[in-house]
């Protein structure tokens, strides 16, 4: 039995101290959404990407058209033209339409792979930081030959020899960005893998998945998913390429990659058109770019 | 030096083979029996199995890849199926054209992002700061197929200044140092140098905010050492890693071009490659990669080396 004794005045006092600091100090997120809120860019580009968020989800609703049903006496339509806001493609489709809808696929194509990359690539990199020796070998080593080819080559070079496809180009992109998201969680394992907390952890019996799930994950997840988020932009450039290629995306689906190419025959008849579905991922990707920039200030991420 | 140079040499060995492992495995990701793509669909059974036998289709995956490898470093990179001519004859006119567009690009990006990132991160904070830091960030985030057409419509469409297609004159493939070709190559090289431009920008800011921040700049300047004496220091401390930075995005340019050379039609490897996904011709895909691939492993090597002959704080442990 340990002896319960009445707290000593000091303890109290102490007891009362911490208590204050509690109540006055907020979360670590209350923080970073303060900052944030501070941030002008990333604010703006944050609205921005959630009314673009909004529009594609309830592309439906809003929608004057049917991005399918084209029409050979209106094809080509410069824009403002009345009914059709942005003009009309070369099957007579209107542009606003599929704009809407292409936003579906394109944000999904660039969401997508970097969601699973994260996922597995955390996993094997937080794997090889922390267990260290013959694994890291195993893993770093498998990551150096990947890193080995350009990411725009090797996510060509698999999709082309897979073929085209939605899936098939997912899988590529997510095979293009798994080693890179390994690099970055194996790096901050590392750093953190050492800490005398953890040491702590492992000296009072703490299991090595204990030690991972409670002490590193919470202090690289951070890092790791701010670097993820600015490779959201470059996924969504290379996944709209991949279309543009005619990788990716089949037609008729609507996709800004692949409507950019199919528009690219209509370059002489109307500019303006041809150009609007990759101002569309441009904007996007800048945005999230911007986003990205700002969290990691937010977050207070080095690098 | 010697022995740092040999080690180096050494390791990129076994990457540059795990790398023409992976482009080997390409074909046999690749839907289909690979046997497919040699015989007509419509050869009678024996003569498939006899064209098996003969190219070792029939053996272990790992021996096939023997075999390959062996063929591969006497540059027989097989044939084309579209055309039946050796993929290599296709291949070494592309990569030229590939290299001069991807050197063009390179040099002007790192040439403005120089300048730019420079500028910026000597006057940090200022509005000069904030516009160049935009004017990188737009270079990274825009989709440079996309920035391709628009530079065409403005140059090519509205004010006929530029060519929009081709590397010269009447659709010719061949290089030529004269002011056709040089108007070919304008367009193309000025789309894609925007990403070494942001990326290059970004390094060269963030290095020279920190170098002016050090105390030997202002034990410089408080010894009377002028404007330009200081920049020159700067320089010096800086270039190592701008150039790092550099060589790699060539790399990656060479790999990268191939969405440009698409919209320019300029007749390099992105070309090639794109006709070849387009007919499904998977050993022209598979050797184009394997070329650029290989170059991108020995220019990485190339560029550690260098950044270590020029950098005397980088240790040749």
């Amino acid at each position: 039995m340990s002896t319960a004794t009445t707290p000593t005045a000091a303890e109290a006092e102490l007891a009362v101290q911490a208590r204050q600091v509690q109540a006055k100090s907020e979360g670590y997120w209350a923080g970073v959404w303060k900052r944030v809120r501070r941030d002008p860019v990333t604010i703006v580009c944050g609205s921005i990407l959630l009314l673009m968020l909004l529009a594609i989800v309830f592309a439906p609703l809003i929608a004057p058209h049917d991005p399918y049903q084209g029409s050979m006496i209106r094809r080509l339509k410069p824009i403002g033209t009345p009914n059709y806001l942005l003009g009309t493609d070369e099957l007579g489709r209107d542009i606003l339409t599929r704009l809407l809808y292409g936003g579906r696929l394109s944000w999904f194509m660039g969401i997508a792979p970097v969601v699973i990359a994260f996922v597995v690539g955390t996993t094997l990199g937080v794997i090889a930081g922390f267990v260290g020796g013959r694994m890291n070998m195993a893993i770093m080593r498998t990551t150096d030959v990947f890193y080995a080819f350009p990411s725009v080559l090797l996510a060509v070079a698999i999709s082309g020899a897979l073929g085209a496809g939605i899936f098939n180009a997912i899988l590529a992109l997510t095979l293009v960005f798994i080693p890179q998201i390994i690099r970055v969680a194996e790096s901050v394992t590392q750093g953190v893998r050492n800490l005398d907390f953890v040491d702590a952890a492992r000296a009072s019996g703490a299991s090595g998945f204990t030690i991972v799930r409670v002490h590193v994950l919470g202090n690289v997840l951070g890092p790791i998913f701010v670097y993820a988020t600015s490779l959201i932009s470059v996924c969504m450039i290379i996944a709209s390429g991949l279309s543009f290629l005619g990788l990716g995306t089949k037609p008729p689906e609507p996709e800004w990659g692949l409507m950019l190419n199919t528009l690219r025959t209509a370059i002489y008849v109307q500019p303006w058109v041809a150009v609007l579905p990759g101002a569309c991922i441009f904007v996007t990707s800048i945005c999230f770019n911007l986003l990205a920039d700002g969290l990691r200030q937010a977050m207070d991420v080095k690098g | 030096m010697l022995l740092y140079l040999l080690r180096r040499v050494f390791y990129a060995v076994p990457i540059a083979l795990a790398v023409g492992f992976v482009c080997f495995m390409l074909v046999q990701i690749a839907p289909g029996d690979p046997i497919n793509a040699i015989v007509p669909p419509d050869a009678p059974a024996d003569v498939v199995d006899q064209v098996r036998r003969d190219y070792g289709l029939d053996k272990p995956l790992l021996v096939q890849f023997g075999l390959w490898l062996s063929k591969v470093a006497v540059g027989d990179l097989g044939r084309s199926l579209a055309t039946g001519r050796p993929v290599w004859a296709d291949l070494h006119s592309a990569i030229g054209n590939t290299l001069m567009l991807a050197f063009a690009a390179s040099s002007l990006g790192f040439v403005l992002g120089c300048v730019l990132g420079g500028l910026a991160g000597t006057f940090r904070g200022s509005v000069l700061d904030r516009t160049a830091v935009g004017v990188a960030v737009a270079g990274v985030s825009v989709p440079h197929y996309w920035l391709g057409m628009v530079m065409v419509v403005i140059f090519s469409v509205q004010l006929n200044w530029l060519p929009a297609m081709g590397a010269g004159p009447g659709g010719s493939s061949d290089w030529g140092w004269d002011w056709d070709h040089v108007k070919h190559l304008v367009l193309p090289t000025v789309t894609l140098s925007v990403i070494p431009m942001g990326i290059v920008t970004r390094t060269v800011r963030g290095i020279v905010a920190e170098i002016m921040n050090q105390e030997f700049v202002v034990a410089l300047r408080g010894k009377g050492l002028t404007r330009w004496g200081v920049f020159l220091h700067v320089v010096k401390n800086a270039a190592p890693n701008a150039l790092a930075v550099m060589g790699l995005q060539l790399g990656y340019l060479m790999g990268g071009s191939i969405l440009v050379e698409t919209v320019f039609s300029w007749p390099g490897t992105g070309l090639l490659l794109n006709s070849a996904i387009f007919q499904r011709d998977l050993p022209v895909l598979q050797g184009t990669i394997l070329v650029l691939a290989m170059f991108f492993v020995a220019l990485n090597l190339c560029v550690d080396l260098v950044q270590t002959a020029l950098d005397p704080r980088i240790k040749r442990g």
